[in-house]
């Protein structure tokens, strides 16, 4: 725009031409000057990997969920079939949500829960908090891993240490793990042992919690549990918001503990065939990619509704401190 | 569970103490036995490996072996099908490695284009990339395993590292979080210079994002030490397994028999992460209580 006057710019729009080649130099727009070659220079490893790796990915996978497809020969337009065998045929995937449900509405609040507890105990200035929190969180650190799957299926195990410490004070061992209703809860415990992370995130949160809160409550006379109640639990709401998103989002997909704690199988009974998991099964072992692409497309349904939920009651129970 | 110094109240001085007493009693042997419990495992496991074979499932609760031995080592290290854990550790140290140099670069780069470059509909792409945090990886997966199977790169390291080129979201926004937090004068007086937006990246930003840089590094290369799911896919020849893959094919109930060698071997792959959260525990708690980066 060198080359007009003031008078120009002040009362002529820019041709489309202009905002066209504007798009991609740089433009004036009040104060804020806009640098699109470089912005975009800039972002374009992750917008090439998003189109690339994400984008193109969901929409394909949205059109094999309505086909039959093994790689091997043409895929095939099957309709809605793929969709109708998941909900009313396929008696293995109702028990796959069942387990994943069942899991995630235990796992997920006990895990916060402790996370809270633990970090509400850390949150002083005693000797020793620091290795506490290192100790803590250690088993959070290697959680995902294939070791710590497997040390956790020989500790349940039948001649494991939880049997053991049974026999020492003389109860019968328990086949924690061939046990339908016991096997999903080795899998929840080793969820809760994890609780580091969501630990870390509510303690940075209390200490941002002013005491000058806590000392007035004294002088008022609050006890504990009225101090937690009405100063601690509303100003962390926005850090319980955070944990609960992402715990919810990450326990709907979790997969390596339960592949190798059931043996790839979901055992007992199907029990702790977690979505991941079965949806595994589906697509890589049976190589059923239209079905599990409609599988998928439903996972990341059922992810949307309750992130969406628990997003729409926030209003309600979420409070910022800028708020009146 | 109160945690907050309690104030004194208006009781006689000595029960206020004795009470005091008490209480910071109760705390230390509560938060120790917690410690007990969250380490017992972890410990059951380095102490399994170093017991006898006929040791491990006779004193299975104790956590001192009677004859601490190595020999569990020498045997998992040889491996199975032929190939030993030399191979496997290379495998998983090119994968992390790769992965993390890759993941720190680009997402260094897309996050100071976030951060500090206005450009054209840069609200909308931030948001497509917040709304990728919370995709289940399964939609994505089986779309990519069908190409790079077109491709025939199954069995090879490429689905492996290629898509770790193009910047991680949940990385991006932690070092944004942190670029924000560099004051604009400095580029606004080297844009006065006459510096480019590329030459205040590499002069001024990169330098000052160090430690976001250091936590990005660190957790790309726990994920991708620990990763399963994606090896698990691609990889089916034992020579190309990454240690995660090779201790679930080690450790089969249906196949192992010399547990010594799995606690040994499943003990051994925790260690290059131990010895990173030792070395750098300050920058991953940091990085997690600021950004909520899952562990």
């Amino acid at each position: 725009m060198s080359n007009t006057t003031v008078d120009q710019t002040l009362t002529t729009k820019p041709s489309l031409g202009q905002r066209l080649k504007n798009l991609f130099t740089s433009k004036k727009s009040g104060v804020r000057r806009h640098h699109n070659l470089a912005g975009y220079l800039f972002i374009s490893p992750w917008l090439f990997g998003f189109i690339t790796f994400v984008l193109l990915p969901i929409v394909a996978s949205f059109v094999l969920a309505f086909t039959r497809y093994d790689i091997l020969s043409p895929p095939e337009w099957v309709g809605l079939q793929n969709f109708e065998r998941m909900f009313t045929g396929d008696a293995r995937y109702w028990r796959s949500v069942r387990a994943t449900f069942y899991y995630v509405f235990t796992a997920v609040p006990l895990r916060l829960v402790f996370a809270l507890a633990v970090a509400m105990l850390l949150n002083t200035a005693r000797r020793g908090v620091s290795l506490y929190r290192a100790v803590y969180y250690a088993p959070s650190i290697v959680g995902g891993s294939v070791a710590i799957a497997v040390m956790w299926r020989e500790i349940f195990g039948n001649e494991g240490v939880i049997n053991f410490l049974l026999y020492l004070i003389g109860l019968p061992p328990v086949s924690w793990l061939g046990n339908p209703s016991t096997a999903i809860w080795a899998l929840i415990a080793l969820a809760v042992w994890q609780f580091g992370s969501p630990m870390l995130i509510f303690l940075a949160g209390l200490k941002q919690i002013p005491t000058e809160y806590y000392e007035a409550a004294a002088i008022d006379g609050a006890a504990a549990w009225s101090k937690f109640r009405n100063i601690t639990l509303p100003l962390l709401t926005p850090i319980i918001f955070f944990n609960l998103v992402m715990q919810v989002i990450n326990g709907f997909m979790v997969f390596t503990q339960a592949f190798i704690i059931s043996g790839g199988t979901g055992r007992p009974l199907d029990t702790t065939l977690f979505y991941a998991l079965y949806l595994y099964i589906r697509a890589f072992t049976t190589f059923e990619m239209g079905y599990s692409s409609a599988m998928a497309w439903v996972l990341l349904l059922i992810i949307a509704l309750f992130t969406g939920i628990i997003f729409k009651s926030s209003s309600n129970w979420v409070f910022y401190s800028g708020d009146s | 569970m109160s945690t907050m110094s309690t104030q004194p109240t208006y009781v006689p001085k000595t029960s206020w103490w004795g009470k005091k007493i008490t209480k910071t009693l109760i705390y230390q042997i509560s938060v120790f036995l917690l410690g007990v419990v969250m380490i017992y495992p972890i410990l059951w496991l380095f102490a399994s490996s170093l017991k006898a074979p006929d040791e491990i499932w006779t004193n299975v609760s104790s956590l001192i072996p009677n004859n601490p031995t190595f020999e569990n080592y020498a045997s998992g290290w040889a491996g199975f099908g032929g190939v030993t854990f030399a191979t496997f550790y290379l495998n998983s140290f090119i994968y992390a490695g790769v992965t993390t140099i890759a993941t720190v670069l680009s997402s260094a780069v897309v996050a100071y284009g976030f951060a500090r470059i206005r450009f054209f509909a840069r609200s909308f792409w931030f948001t497509c990339m917040i709304l990728t945090l919370m995709l289940p990886i399964q939609v994505q997966i089986i779309p990519q395993y069908i190409v790079f199977s077109w491709l025939d790169w199954i069995n090879t390291f490429i689905p492996l590292l290629l898509p770790r080129f193009f910047g991680n979201p949940f990385f991006i926004f932690l070092i944004m979080q942190f670029i924000r937090g560099i004051p604009t004068d400095l580029d606004e007086a080297a844009e006065i210079d006459g510096c480019s937006k590329a030459g205040i990246f590499f002069r001024i930003i990169l330098p000052l994002t160090q430690p976001a840089l250091v936590t990005t590094a660190i957790f790309a290369f726990y994920w991708t030490w620990d990763d399963f799911l994606t090896p698990l896919i691609y990889l089916n020849d034992i020579k190309l397994f990454t240690v995660s893959v090779a201790l679930r094919s080690f450790s089969d109930p249906s196949a192992a028999t010399n547990w010594g060698a799995v606690f040994a071997m499943s003990a051994l792959s925790l260690v290059p992460v131990f010895v990173l959260f030792v070395m750098f525990q300050k920058y991953l708690v940091e990085g997690i209580s600021t950004s909520g980066l899952k562990g």
